[in-house]
């Protein structure tokens, strides 16, 4: 950042002009402008202590706008979910603030809401996270909220009843929604038994108790299983006794469970596809993917610039080809959820239904193509990925991720500042060897969600591989029954 | 535990505000000798600057036959102009570090380019370009790539999306065939088909002028230096024709419309919606404080009712979207299992009932009033994209004639007691003046709200 200015809120002082030139001047327009040196982005540091019961903070002062973006990490997610509880994380984050420190869920949702505060609670595979938006005119009670609900929720019978009923009503949607049947097959397909494979169901979730949720609580909801990020228009000194007074007193159980460590998935083994039946669809979701990379990979920037390339922007080739060259979709990308351990790697698109074996056709060859990258696309990609670096932490929510990211992965504190740099030194040597690393195609779990009757006989024409024929109760479970 | 230090904080807060000082994005303006209007804020936070402009037309001014060509228009303009080649638009920005979109609604076609603060100079000469020298690169093909494109974009929003079809529905049944807003933005299937080279001709020469058009930069930049890089890339550009307001006469509902379409959906849904005030009209934000106090929040009036309480309903919406000529009012409720849509109906109503007769409490507006000022200073947090600080100051511009009217937006819904609530409800919600659609899953008329009739396919 240049520097900070407290420009947002001031009293107005508008300047009215009015053009006095008079015959205007053809500019030179046989060439783009040139471009001067890009800005460099320079974030002040970061502060880091520990609260006296051990949990980490992380505050990074922001002074555009008076407002706060409080961020609570604990590490647990839905690999931590016990076998044949699938969804535990998930339902343990939102039972968080249906009722806490003696407080209804109508009560705290009313407190919050006349804070004009905005709380969610979610939980991802490694990570339980409790945002909380504030004015920072409300900060103080808000922070008083935040910490009820993630170190004293009451998870009352019956507001789990309520949560189970939506989480069901939920499952139930999903049949509705081509790509939610996509993305559950896609994680099957791929992860197969991995903890990363597990999607919730119908069985899973109508089997949660509250036993079961206060237990993963009191595994996992510790001061020293716990980081409280804290991005806004505060300063350290007077948020230090606020987050002391307001977490201070959470002590946690004594013994708690360690987060699980998930081991690698194995890699897709040859090419199958996976055709789930929809009928009467007007377009087939397309899914390709295969296990990726852990966000420690020291390829981390070379896979970013290379898929960038392949799907990771407009002008990618996958974009490039499916949208507007051959009209087949509104958009096509890829892309790889870096994670402790390597997560998916995903190529996606939906495409209209009597094109749906053309546009797997032109899917799998830019797969193959990606092994040779021009020095054009080059570097637009890495221009596109490093200039656009500084805008990921223009709101205080979106800084607030980027710092979750540091803990989560238990990166350095200089990461941000090493980011561009990083990626504009990436060599199309170095491209090109992530994507003969990262795509094999010969080794794709392909899912496709389409009419079955309409698209069936085209696929097996590409003889890409076997198709394994699949209906939405094979991928999402038996409907829950009313 | 140190309860009492914040819940007296909390306690107070119905008077107590989250923004203390007047709300305000200071901007320099100029006009143009085309017309064009130019706003430029200065935001000095991080390094980057945003490129917006606003042309004030949208799928309101499409004639018969040829609905969706504002959108698809839109998607040319991304083709390139006469010194941009195909592709380079895009390849360009990104090799900038840059970003773009635009959008079309039925009032407005807007387009932004977020870029790092030394690329101002190339979003300007893009914009330039396109609005200066668009036909000479302009092709039957070009028109036939995008036309594709949309109607992908048609599949994918709404026709494989479930209850896609309904607000397609509702446009046609609470306008007249006459009226801008009775057929979609996206455009029919047919009208996608029928759009001609010729077409983008003429709507570019009607509409795309800098008269009818407004530029706001917002960003990292001098103010001084952006008014000159202005004048250097749109002093050339000649002005269009002036283009008259659209002025239709006022669509009236004189009935209320019971309507039923089957869907590949699993659960009901059933929707309800009314003729509202146009934006910033006196009654906009009473009944967008109304669509707050009914379902934003588990104690809102229709949460509470028909999915925390009787557990009836898995979700449910009440909202006001405003347009420049006139709003909709609607409420979406999605039926549990094991419900239908006269239940449902009967519970929506006798909420609605109890609002019109008796005012809420003012801790449920309040709470209301706290969510929107809290917005509002979400808002500030951006330069760029869609609803960032230059897409604002040119809404503004276009709606109320302030580009600076942040302020005073955010006064109105101060100013709204919980009486203005109620008097709102009983003067644009009326019952014998609405659309009620039932959308049901296939083979499930059964499950609709009571006589409705299922609508014909002839849009």
């Amino acid at each position: 950042m240049t520097h900070e200015a407290r420009a947002a809120i001031l009293l107005t002082a508008v300047l009215v002009l009015t053009a006095t030139v008079g015959v205007a001047q053809m500019p030179d327009r046989s060439a783009p402008p040139a471009l001067g040196p890009p800005p460099s982005l320079d974030l002040p540091p970061l502060t880091r202590f520990e609260l006296a019961n051990g949990v980490d903070v992380v505050v990074l002062e922001r002074h555009r706008v008076p407002v706060a973006q409080a961020l609570v990490l604990v590490r647990a997610g839905a690999v931590d979910d016990p076998e044949g509880k699938a969804g535990l994380a998930r339902m343990t984050a939102a039972m968080l603030d249906e009722g806490a420190a003696g407080r209804s869920a109508l009560e705290l949702g009313d407190l919050v809401q006349a804070l004009g505060a905005e709380l969610t609670t979610e939980s991802t595979e490694h990570a339980t996270r409790i945002g909380l938006f504030v004015p920072t005119s409300h900060l103080e009670a808000a922070l008083g909220l935040l910490a009820d609900v993630v170190a004293r929720p009451d998870f009352p019978a019956e507001e789990l009843e309520r949560q189970r009923l939506d989480a069901l009503t939920e499952q139930l949607q999903a049949r509705d929604e081509p790509r939610a049947i996509a993305r559950a097959e896609l994680a099957h397909a791929v992860f197969g038994p991995h903890p990363y494979g597990r999607t919730p169901d119908a069985t899973s979730v109508g089997g949660l108790t509250v036993d079961d949720v206060r237990a993963f609580h009191q595994a996992y909801f510790r001061p020293d299983n716990a980081t409280l990020v804290l991005v806004g228009d505060v300063t350290e000194a007077a948020v230090r006794p606020l987050l002391e007074d307001t977490f201070g007193s959470w002590t946690g159980a004594e013994e708690g469970r360690r987060p699980a460590q998930v081991g690698v998935a194995p890699q897709v083994e040859g090419r199958t596809i996976y055709l789930v039946d929809k009928p009467g669809a007007a377009q087939s979701e397309i899914r390709i993917g295969r296990v990726g990379f852990a966000r420690s990979t020291e390829d981390y920037f070379a896979l970013t610039v290379m898929n960038t390339v392949l799907g990771g922007s407009f002008t990618s080739r996958l974009n490039s080809n499916l949208r507007e060259d051959k009209g087949y979709s509104y958009g096509a990308g890829s892309g790889f959820t870096f994670l402790p351990t390597p997560g998916p790697f995903v190529a996606a698109a939906a495409v209209q239904t009597d094109v749906t074996d053309k546009a797997l056709a032109e899917f799998m060859k830019e797969l193959e193509g990606i092994s040779s990258i021009g020095d054009e696309e080059l570097e637009r990609a890495r221009n596109y990925v490093a200039l656009r670096y500084p805008r990921r932490f223009e709101t205080v929510s979106d800084t607030a991720d980027r710092i979750a990211e540091l803990v989560l992965f238990d990166l350095p504190d200089d990461t941000f500042n090493r980011t561009v740099p990083s990626i504009l030194a990436v060599t199309r040597e170095q491209a090109e060897a992530a994507a003969r690393r990262a795509i094999d195609p010969g080794s794709l779990a392909i899912v496709v969600v389409g009419d079955r009757e309409v698209i069936e006989s085209g696929i097996a024409a590409l003889g890409l591989g076997d198709i394994v024929d699949l209906t939405v109760d094979d991928v999402l479970g038996p409907a829950p029954a009313p | 535990m140190r309860k009492s230090l914040w819940i007296v904080g909390a306690a107070a807060l119905w008077a107590a505000t989250a923004v203390a000082q007047p709300l305000s994005v200071p901007y320099t303006q100029l006009t143009l000798d085309n017309g064009l209007n130019v706003l430029i804020h200065e935001d000095h936070s991080i390094p980057v600057v945003s490129v917006n402009v606003w042309y004030h037309v949208g799928s309101g001014r499409e004639k018969p036959g040829r609905t969706g060509f504002a959108h698809l228009f839109e998607h040319l303009l991304f083709e390139g102009s006469e010194h941009v080649p195909e592709g380079k638009f895009d390849q360009w920005l990104e090799a900038a570090g840059g970003d773009n979109n635009g959008s079309t609604d039925s009032d407005r076609t807007n387009y932004w380019e977020n870029v790092p603060s030394n690329a101002l100079e190339l979003a300007l000469f893009l914009e330039s370009d396109r609005m200066g020298h668009l036909l000479a690169a302009m092709s039957e093909d070009k028109v036939d790539g995008q036309r594709d494109v949309v109607k992908n974009e048609r599949r994918q929003s709404y026709e494989n999306r479930p209850y896609g079809m309904a607000f397609l529905t509702l446009g046609e049944n609470l306008f007249p065939p006459d009226h801008p807003y009775h057929w979609p933005t996206i455009g029919s299937m047919e009208d996608l088909s029928a759009a001609s080279y010729q077409d983008v001709v003429d709507f570019f020469r009607a509409y795309y002028g800098p008269n009818n058009a407004s530029l706001a930069i917002a960003g990292d930049v001098e103010t001084e230096r952006v008014e000159a890089l202005v004048r250097k890339w749109f002093s050339d550009v000649p002005a269009g024709p002036p283009v008259p307001p659209l002025d239709p006469p006022p669509a009236v509902l004189l009935q209320e419309k019971r309507l039923l379409l089957e869907d590949r959906v699993q659960l009901p849904r059933l929707y309800v919606c009314w003729l509202s005030p146009s934006y910033y009209a006196p009654g906009d934000a009473a009944l967008d404080l109304l669509g707050s106090v009914l379902s934003d929040g588990k104690s809102s009036r229709l949460y509470h009712r028909l999915v925390y309480d009787e557990q009836i309903a898995q979700e449910v919406f009440a909202f006001q979207s405003s347009s420049q000529l006139e709003s909709t009012f609607c409420i979406i409720a999605t039926a549990r299992e094991g419900h239908d849509l006269k239940e449902v109906e009967t519970a929506v109503q006798e909420e609605l009932d109890r609002i019109k007769t008796r005012e809420p409490e003012a801790a449920e507006v309040g709470r209301a009033v706290a969510q929107a000022e809290s917005s509002f200073l979400r808002g500030l947090e951006e330069v760029g994209g869609f609803g960032g600080k230059a897409d604002r100051l040119n809404a503004y511009q276009f709606y109320t004639g302030d580009p600076d009217y942040f302020g005073e937006d955010l006064a109105r819904y101060r100013a709204i007691s919980p009486s203005d609530l109620s008097s709102a409800a009983r003067r644009w919600l009326r019952d014998d003046a609405r659309v009620v659609l039932s959308v049901v899953p296939e083979g499930r008329r059964d499950l609709a709200a009571s006589e409705s009739e299922e609508v014909r396919d002839d849009a």
